[in-house]
């Protein structure tokens, strides 16, 4: 039987491998594939909490965050087209037309 | 190490290692075919957990649609002009240590953690007699009906948002 | 689960996929055969009687052929696409019941699991395109991936119909659920038309082969593949029509079952060839869609009517309680 604590280290440890990506990479889409990287490793801790609770919650509720993460990809991705028109760069720390 | 154990063990392993691949390639197509490897590790380990129907979900729309569009993006931008030899913003060290961080706080507070006895009604018997994604089902639409309704406003927001905002300008 | 199981299981796996690629090595023959007999023509036929012989005098002949890599390609990918695709396509085969109680794994989400896999398969051609770093392969990738999203859509929601009246994704259920003739293909009539269209764009198959459309695109996503590589893209797509094949039998003509006098595996044998028959049919009879006109069908026309079906099946089911 492997215990619960294993799946949340797991979890935890691929949430700030996601942080870290979020954080450091210049490239745009590299940040948003972090993002859906650390809502994964959420996903994990959630169908394993739903396990060993024997709860359907855990379940319900990853279920959303897949339906959020997709709405989040899509409408993510379409302002990045929409930013890349005016301006072809998807480079962070290029992004700065607003700094003073 | 018991046999699941052995398991579960590959899957960290190669879990970890394909994330670290992901926010380390410089290639944006590498990260996704590296996320691809990860989404299949990641429904493995949900079928060890009981939950096939949300392994299915995870492939289908995870690999399916999310992770096409990431490379119907990347492959419409063209990015291998700006593939330039600086990956990583200036700030990247301090990046990575507030990661370790974290890692380091979330490991030493969760690393044993253990649920309380008070156990549900949804048992590994119960599912397997009804299948899950009967179970799933059951109580999405009745406990859960009214989020239910509202993740498709979500979605349906999602799906305007994206073509207006995509769309070319005619003025 | 003791060793016994797994053995078994073992012997069963390698038993089905090596009579599986056979059958997928043949039926290029059967393809060249009846395209040339529609055209008046012979076929092959030197290799052999009446060319039987051909499927492994090419297969020789690709497998000792040069293997060509552009230099600017991106090799990692270029060398795993077609792999995946292979995989993608042989590893569906797994839940697809043979007859009675035969299936490799009898899984409780078959159909989502099919689903998932062709899902999959689509990035072989997506990321083979985009790694040979060619224009011709780059557009037919980019079309690919345009085209296996939108029709995914529309075959997941043909396929809902099914599940409704059968009560089940498991596709064995599903075959009883047809038990004595009732098969599915008569309520699910809508559901079964967009399926078959849907899994022809889905397979990249004529007249949805915009991918690698010859005419414009040379060879779309494998103009740069060549020997081995090509070889393994075009098992792949064999093997893809071949399960969706299956899936249709499965889904909506009854699957093994048939009069008495020929076994089981026979009947859901013949069906399965005679869904190939009409592959090759419609690719000797109809010309290439248009790239706009097939994304305007695939959105415009046939989810919608997916989406009626499905409210249309619910209805009657709760009419007819």
């Amino acid at each position: 039987m492997v215990p619960l604590s294993w799946y949340i280290v797991l979890s935890a440890v691929m949430f700030s491998i996601g942080v870290f990506g979020f954080l450091a990479r210049r490239n745009l889409l590299i940040i948003f594939i972090s993002i859906e990287l650390m809502l994964n490793s959420v996903n994990i801790s959630l169908v394993a909490f739903s396990h060993y609770l024997q709860s359907m919650r855990g379940q319900i509720l990853v279920f959303f965050v897949i339906t959020v993460a997709a709405a989040e990809a899509a409408i993510g991705l379409a302002i990045l087209i929409a930013y890349y028109k005016n301006n072809p760069t998807i480079k962070v720390d290029e992004i700065n037309l607003l700094k003073g | 190490m018991t046999t699941p154990q052995l398991f579960f063990a590959y899957f960290a392993v190669a879990m970890t290692a394909l994330s670290l691949l992901i926010v380390t390639r410089k290639n944006p197509v590498h990260s996704v075919l590296c996320m691809l490897g990860l989404f299949i590790h990641i429904a493995g380990l949900y079928l060890f957990l009981n939950a096939e129907f949300l392994a299915a979900i995870q492939i289908i729309v995870y690999a399916g649609a999310i992770l096409v569009l990431f490379l119907f993006v990347i492959m419409m931008l063209n990015l291998r002009k700006e593939e330039t030899v600086k990956k990583y913003q200036a700030q990247w060290p301090v990046s990575a240590g507030i990661g370790i961080i974290l890692a380091a706080f979330l490991v030493l507070i969760l690393g044993n953690i253990t649920v309380l006895p008070a156990l549900g009604e949804y048992s590994i018997e119960a599912i397997k007699s009804e299948g899950s994604m009967m179970t799933v089902g059951k109580v999405l639409y009745t406990e859960f009906l009214l989020p239910f309704e509202i993740a498709s406003i979500v979605l349906l927001v999602a799906i305007i948002g994206a073509v207006v905002l995509a769309k070319k300008r005619t003025e | 689960m003791n060793a016994n199981d797994i053995v078994w299981i073992l012997i069963k796996t390698i038993g089905v996929v090596a009579v599986f690629l056979i059958h997928v090595m043949f039926v290029q023959l059967f393809e060249r055969k009846a395209i040339a007999h529609m055209q008046s023509r012979m076929g092959p036929m030197r290799v052999g009687w009446h060319g039987v012989l051909q499927p492994i005098a090419d297969s020789i002949k690709l497998f000792f052929k040069e293997d060509i890599i552009p230099t600017n390609s991106d090799k990692p990918i270029f060398f795993i696409a077609p792999i995946i695709g292979v995989i993608a396509a042989v590893s569906s085969l797994a839940v697809i019941p043979l007859w009675e109680g035969f299936s490799i794994a009898n899984l409780n989400v078959g159909i989502l699991y099919i689903l998932a896999l062709s899902s999959v398969g689509a990035y072989a051609v997506i990321l083979g395109g985009w790694a040979s770093n060619s224009k011709y392969s780059f557009l037919g990738g980019l079309r690919s991936s345009a085209q296996v999203i939108s029709y995914e859509i529309a075959m997941g929601l043909s396929l809902v119909g099914v599940m409704m009246m059968s009560g089940s994704t498991n596709l064995s259920d599903i075959v009883s659920a047809q038990a004595e003739g009732r098969w599915f293909v008569v309520p699910q009539i809508m559901g079964f038309a967009i399926f078959f269209i849907a899994a022809l764009a889905e397979t990249n198959r004529v007249p949805f082969d915009l991918p690698e459309a010859e005419t414009e695109l040379v060879s779309g996503f494998a103009t740069e593949y060549s020997g081995m590589r090509w070889a393994l893209f075009f098992m792949a797509e064999y093997a893809g029509m071949f399960v969706m094949s299956a899936l249709a039998v499965v889904c909506f003509f009854g699957g093994w079952s048939g009069p008495g006098f020929l076994p089981p595996v026979i009947w859901f044998l013949m069906k399965v060839y005679a869904f190939i028959f009409l592959y090759f049919w419609i690719r000797a009879t109809l010309p290439r869609y248009r790239y706009d006109q097939l994304m305007g069908l695939g959105w415009k026309i046939f989810i919608p009517v997916a989406l009626a079906n499905i409210v249309l099946t619910g209805l009657i089911k709760i009419l007819l309680k």
